[in-house]
C-alpha cells in the first residue's frame, strides 16, 4: 500500500488530522480547490452520510480522471435531495433515469463513449442500498458480466430513506424498519435473509470491488483512486449512516461508520477477478453493543428486558466476518480468499 | 396469380422451401411471397408455410386457403393432418415419398385430382444420394417447378445458390434437377398411357 | 437494391443504413431475426462504428438506450409484446426525457395466456407514454418507415416506434427496395442532440419536477406530438422526392372517392382489405380503405378527411379495451364526432386468428347494409364461448379459462389442416 496508514485521533470527535499529514498525501476534500461535484444547497438531512459520501467519491474520482466523468444516479434519496426542482447541486454531467435502471443507463452511456471514440471521459453510476440490492439487481448484474467499463458506487445506508424507511435486502438482522416494526418473535429485520452484495460482486469476478465508509476518507478516496486506474466494471460499497433511518444523533455520523467497521460488522476490502487482495484490519475490536447502542433502530434489542439473545446473535455476525476476512490485527498478514470463505456465507 | 402451401415437419426445411420458391419466382422477374403459418421453432410438429406467386403485387396476408398446388414433404402427414383442405380438383400435387399413392393409401384421394398433376417424387432418398441429408426441401422445388411451370427450374436452382454455398448449395442444386426429370418423366410417361 | 428477402432482413438493412451507434439485443419472438442481423452487421464491419450490446432483459435494453441517448449516441432496440411491457417504466421515462430513440415493435399479443402470435395489444399498451407511434402494412413500409423515423425522433427529441406485424411481416419473404446509402445519408445526418451529457458543459437531466412544472412539461410533449402532425407529412414528402417512392405520411386512403362504407385499420391487414374491397366493388358494394399510418399523435383531422362522404365507418383493430371499446374505434369516433357517420368497432385477428378475405367480405358486406352490431368479434366461435360459461356456472372450481377451451378444441375437433393447426 502507498498511503500513509498511520491515523491520528483528536479525542472525542473521531476526525483525523490532516495538517499532520504531507501535502501529497492529504485528502482531496482537504484541498479548497476540490471539484464539489455535489455543491452546497442540496436537502439532505443534517448528517447525512450518503451527501458526504456522494461528494467523497464523486470529487475522487474527478481528480482521477482530470475532472472527466459522467453520472448516472438511480432513484432515491441522493437523486432526491440533490436536485430540488428547479434546482441542482451536481456540478458534473449527471443523468437520472429510473429507480432499477442506474446500471443500465452507465451501461449506456459507456458504449456510446466508446463508439464515439471519447475513451477519457469515464462513467460512474450511483445509486442507494434499494437501487443497488434489489431493484437494480438485475442490471447490475449484467452490467457486471458484461465487464461494462463502469464504476457503479452503492451507498448503503441499509434501507429504503427516501420513502420512509422500509426494509430492503440490505437491512441487517434485528434492525428496526416500517416494513420490519420491532414486534414479534424477531424483533426488527429477520436473521437470515439479505445479500452480500460486495461478496456477490466477487463472485462476478469483476477487475475490482472495494468496500469503504464515509469513516475512512483517506480510504475510500484511495479506492476510488484505484478503481478509476482500471477499466471494465468495478464496484464501490460505501456505509453511510443515515441519522433519520437509523434514529442516531446527526453528530454520530462519521462516529458511527467507524464503530460498523471496528466492531467487524462491516468489513472493508479489496477484491479483484474473485479473489480477495486486501483487507483493513481491525485496531481494536469494539463490542457490537457499542455500535448499536447509538442507534434508536435497535433500541428495542435494550432496555428491560431488553433482546440479549439477539445482541448476542448479531455479535456472531461480527466474529464470524473477523474471522473470515481475517480482520483481526494477528492474522492480517494472510488475507481472506474465498477458499478461506466457508460456503454458506457465500 | 398461383398459390402454393408446403406441409411437412419441423425441421425439414419447409418454411426455407416456400422462401426459396420466392426468391426463384422473383428471379423470373414476378411478385411473390412466401410466409408460414407460425409457431414456436420445435422438431417435428406439423409444419405448413405458404407462397404466393403474381405478376403485380401481392396485397393479402390472409393464409393460403384454396392452393392451387400443394408440396407434401412428409408423408406421414397424410393420415394424420387434414392437408388436402381448400384444394381444387385443378390443383396440383407432389408428394415426398418413394412409395406409390396405392402403399401410401391415398388412391383414392389422389384419384379426385387430373392424373398429370398428381405426382409423386422420392426427394429424400435423392437428398441423401446428393446432398448425404435426408433434407428434401430444394429438391421438391425442382419437381414443383418441372410440375406446374410456376417458376424455371433454373430459378429454383438460383434461389438454391443464393440461400446455400459450396457443396451444400451444388448437392441441392443436383438434387433439385433431378427431381425435375423425375417429373418429366412420370409425366410422359402417363401421358404415353392416357 | 430490389430484394427479395425476410421482413426482419430487411428491417436490419435499413436499420444499419441509419448509422445507429449503440443497438441492444434482447431477444423475443418475433423480432429475434432483426436484432441478430443487425449483430451481423455489426460483426462483419459492415455498420461501424456501432457497439451492439447483449443486454440482460427488456428493461435494460431500453435503459441502455436512455444512457447511450442521453449521451448523443444514436440508439435503437426492438421488441414486441411482453418485452415491451418489461420496459415500459423505461419506455414512459425516454419519452419524458425527450431522448431520440427508435424502436421496432414487432407486434405481438400479450398473455396471458400466452401468445407468440400477431396482434397489436402490445403497442396499445403503451399508447399513452409520449411515443409516436407508426404501422407499416407491408416490409416496403417497415423499412421506409424505419428511416423517416430517426429523422424525425431526432429533429423533435421524441422516441419513435415504428410498428410492424410480428410473423405476418417479420417472417414474410417479399420484395423489397432496399436504399442506397448515400441517399440515406442525405436524408439523414449525423445525429445532433438537443440535450447531451457532456463534461465540458455539464447538466442534470432528469430532476424532479412537482406540481408547479408538471403539467407544463406534459403539454410540451403533446405540443411536439402535434409538430411531428405537421412534420410528418413533409418528411414523407421528401422521402418520395429523395427515394422516388412514396411511404410514411399520417394515413393512406384506397378507392375511397364515392364509397358509401369505409373501413379503417392498422397494419397489413390493410393489404387483404384491399383485395376484398375490390372484389366487393366489382360486386357493386363500394367500400373505401383508410389506412392509419401514424397512430400517435392520432391524426383526427386526416382521418376526418379521407372518410368525408362515407355514411359509415367500419374500424378493424386488432386489440381491445377489455371491459371497454375497440381502441382505434375509439379514437376514430372521437375524430369523427360532429359528422354524421355511423362507427362500427370489429375486433379481429386477436393472438394471431389468421383474417380471411371471405371473412371480411362478408363483414364488409353486412356493414354496406346497415347491419353490423356496434361491436363485433370477428369469427368468435360462440358455442366454444358458450360451453365455457356452461362450465363456470356448473362447478365453482371450473378451472383456467384457456386450458378449458383448449382441451375442448381439442376434443371437439379434429386437426384439421392450416386452420386449426396453429
Amino acid at each position: 500500500m502507498a498511503h500513509d496508514p498511520v491515523r491520528f485521533y483528536q479525542v472525542g470527535s473521531f476526525a483525523a488530522g490532516n495538517r499532520l499529514v504531507d501535502q501529497e498525501q492529504r485528502t482531496e476534500q482537504s484541498r479548497s480547490g476540490r471539484s464539489n461535484s455535489l455543491t452546497s444547497g442540496h436537502r439532505a438531512c443534517q448528517g447525512c452520510g450518503e451527501a458526504l459520501g456522494a461528494r467523497y467519491a464523486l470529487d475522487a474520482a474527478m481528480r482521477a480522471t482530470g475532472g472527466r466523468i459522467v453520472a448516472a444516479n438511480a432513484t432515491g434519496c441522493l437523486e432526491v435531495f440533490s436536485t430540488p426542482y428547479p434546482e441542482t447541486s451536481w456540478q458534473i454531467p449527471w443523468l437520472h433515469s429510473l429507480f432499477g435502471n442506474a446500471p443500465a443507463v452507465a451501461t449506456g452511456m459507456a458504449a456510446a463513449l466508446e463508439v464515439k471514440g471519447r475513451s477519457e471521459v469515464r462513467v460512474v453510476a450511483q445509486a442507494g442500498d434499494g437501487g443497488t440490492v434489489d431493484i437494480g439487481f438485475g442490471c447490475l448484474s449484467g452490467m457486471f458480466e458484461r465487464n461494462d467499463d463502469v464504476l457503479f458506487i452503492c451507498y448503503d445506508n441499509e434501507a429504503y430513506m427516501n420513502t420512509g424507511v422500509q426494509r430492503s435486502g440490505a437491512t441487517p438482522a434485528a434492525a428496526r424498519t416500517a416494513t420490519t416494526e420491532a414486534v414479534g418473535p424477531e424483533p426488527g429485520n429477520a436473521f437470515g435473509q439479505g445479500k452480500n452484495l460486495p461478496l456477490i460482486a466477487v463472485a462476478h469476478e469483476i477487475p475490482y470491488v472495494a468496500t469503504a465508509t464515509v469513516a475512512e476518507l483517506h480510504d475510500l478516496e484511495r479506492k476510488v483512486e484505484r478503481a478509476m486506474a482500471m477499466r471494465g466494471a468495478r464496484y464501490l460499497h460505501v456505509l453511510v449512516p443515515c441519522p433519520l433511518g437509523w434514529a442516531s444523533a446527526s453528530s454520530d455520523t462519521i462516529r458511527l461508520a467507524r464503530l460498523a467497521c471496528e466492531s467487524g460488522l462491516f468489513p472493508l476490502f479489496e477484491a479483484e477477478r474473485g479473489e480477495v487482495v486486501d483487507v483493513t484490519p481491525i485496531r481494536r475490536q469494539v463490542p457490537v453493543e457499542e455500535y448499536l447502542r447509538l442507534q434508536g433502530r435497535y433500541r428495542h434489542l435494550f432496555g428491560d428486558p431488553g433482546r440479549p439473545d439477539l445482541v448476542r446473535e448479531i455479535q456472531a455476525i461480527a466474529d464470524r466476518n473477523v474471522a473470515r476476512f481475517g480482520l483481526a490485527r494477528e492474522s492480517c498478514a494472510a488475507p481472506a480468499t474465498p477458499a478461506d470463505i466457508p460456503r454458506e456465507a457465500l | 396469380m398461383f398459390q402454393v402451401r408446403f406441409h411437412g415437419r419441423g425441421g425439414q426445411g419447409v418454411v426455407t422451401a416456400a422462401e426459396m420458391l420466392s426468391v426463384a419466382a422473383f428471379l423470373d422477374g414476378r411478385f411473390a411471397q412466401a410466409f408460414p403459418s407460425f409457431g414456436s421453432e420445435r422438431t417435428g410438429a406439423p409444419v405448413v408455410s405458404y407462397c404466393r406467386i403474381a405478376d403485380g403485387e401481392i396485397r393479402t396476408r390472409a393464409p393460403v386457403e384454396s392452393p392451387d398446388a400443394l408440396v407434401v414433404q412428409d408423408a406421414t402427414l397424410l393420415h394424420q393432418v387434414d392437408l388436402f383442405s381448400g384444394v381444387g380438383s385443378d390443383a396440383y400435387v407432389l408428394v415426398n415419398t418413394s412409395h406409390t399413392f396405392e402403399e401410401l393409401g391415398i388412391a383414392e384421394l389422389a384419384g379426385r385430382f387430373r392424373a398429370d398433376r398428381v405426382l409423386t417424387v422420392p426427394a429424400t432418398e435423392i437428398a441423401l444420394r446428393l446432398l448425404g441429408r435426408p433434407l428434401p426441401n430444394a429438391v421438391l422445388l425442382g419437381g414443383f417447378a418441372a410440375m406446374t411451370g410456376a417458376v424455371r427450374v433454373d430459378a429454383v436452382v438460383a434461389a438454391i445458390r443464393e440461400r446455400f454455398a459450396g457443396q451444400v448449395a451444388e448437392g441441392n442444386a443436383e438434387g433439385a434437377r433431378a427431381a425435375a426429370s423425375v417429373v418429366e418423366k412420370e409425366r410422359s410417361g402417363r401421358a404415353a398411357t392416357d | 437494391m430490389l430484394r427479395q428477402i425476410e421482413g426482419s432482413r430487411a428491417v436490419a438493412e435499413a436499420v444499419g443504413l441509419c448509422r445507429p451507434e449503440v443497438v441492444c439485443a434482447y431477444p423475443i419472438s418475433p423480432q429475434t431475426h432483426i436484432i441478430e442481423a443487425i449483430g451481423v452487421l455489426v460483426k462483419s464491419g459492415r455498420l461501424t462504428p456501432c457497439k451492439f450490446v447483449n443486454v440482460e432483459s427488456e428493461f435494460a435494453a431500453m435503459s441502455v438506450s436512455i444512457g447511450a441517448s442521453a449521451m448523443g449516441a444514436r440508439a435503437y432496440t426492438a421488441t414486441a409484446s411482453q418485452g415491451l411491457l418489461y420496459m415500459t417504466e423505461a419506455v414512459y421515462n425516454a419519452a419524458g426525457l425527450g431522448l431520440p430513440i427508435v424502436m421496432t415493435v414487432a407486434n405481438r399479443a400479450i398473455g396471458a395466456p400466452i401468445n407468440i402470435w400477431n396482434d397489436h395489444s402490445d403497442a396499445m399498451s403503451v399508447r399513452d407514454a409520449g411515443w409516436v407511434q407508426l404501422f407499416a402494412e407491408t416490409n416496403q413500409d417497415a423499412v421506409d418507415l424505419h428511416i423517416q423515423a430517426f429523422r424525425l425522433a431526432e429533429e423533435l427529441s421524441l422516441p419513435v416506434m415504428v410498428c410492424m406485424d410480428g410473423f405476418v411481416l417479420t417472417h414474410a419473404f417479399e420484395r423489397v427496395e432496399l436504399p442506397e446509402q448515400a441517399d440515406v445519408d442525405a436524408f439523414l445526418p449525423p445525429f445532433e442532440p438537443r440535450q447531451v451529457l457532456d463534461p465540458d458543459e455539464p447538466v442534470s437531466i432528469g430532476a424532479m419536477v412537482g406540481p408547479e412544472a408538471f403539467t407544463e412539461v406534459r403539454y410540451l410533449a403533446h405540443a411536439r406530438q402535434l409538430q411531428a402532425l405537421a412534420r410528418i407529412p413533409e418528411l414523407a414528402t421528401e422521402f418520395a422526392a429523395t427515394f422516388g417512392r412514396g411511404s410514411g405520411g399520417l394515413v393512406s386512403t384506397y378507392r375511397t372517392e364515392g364509397a358509401d362504407t369505409v373501413v379503417v385499420a392498422l397494419g397489413s391487414v390493410l393489404g387483404t382489405l384491399k383485395d376484398a374491397a375490390d372484389a366487393l366493388w366489382d360486386a357493386g358494394v363500394p367500400i373505401g380503405v383508410v389506412g392509419v399510418t401514424t397512430f400517435r399523435p392520432f391524426p383526427a383531422e386526416a382521418v376526418a378527411g379521407a372518410i368525408r362522404g362515407a355514411r359509415r365507418v367500419v374500424v378493424v383493430e386488432k386489440a381491445f379495451s377489455i371491459g371497454a371499446h375497440g381502441i382505434l374505434a375509439g379514437d376514430v369516433t372521437l375524430a369523427l364526432s360532429g359528422l354524421d357517420v355511423g362507427v362500427y368497432a370489429v375486433v379481429a385477428g386477436l393472438g394471431g386468428r389468421p383474417i380471411s378475405e371471405g371473412s371480411l367480405r362478408s363483414l364488409l358486406e353486412e356493414a354496406s347494409r346497415g347491419s353490423l352490431p356496434a361491436l363485433t368479434f370477428l369469427d368468435l366461435d360462440t358455442q366454444l364461448v358458450a360451453r365455457e360459461l356452461e362450465r363456470t356456472v356448473a362447478h365453482r372450481r371450473s378451472g383456467p379459462t384457456a386450458e378449458n377451451l383448449l382441451r375442448d378444441i381439442g376434443t371437439s375437433r379434429r386437426v384439421a389442416g392450416p386452420a386449426a393447426s396453429t
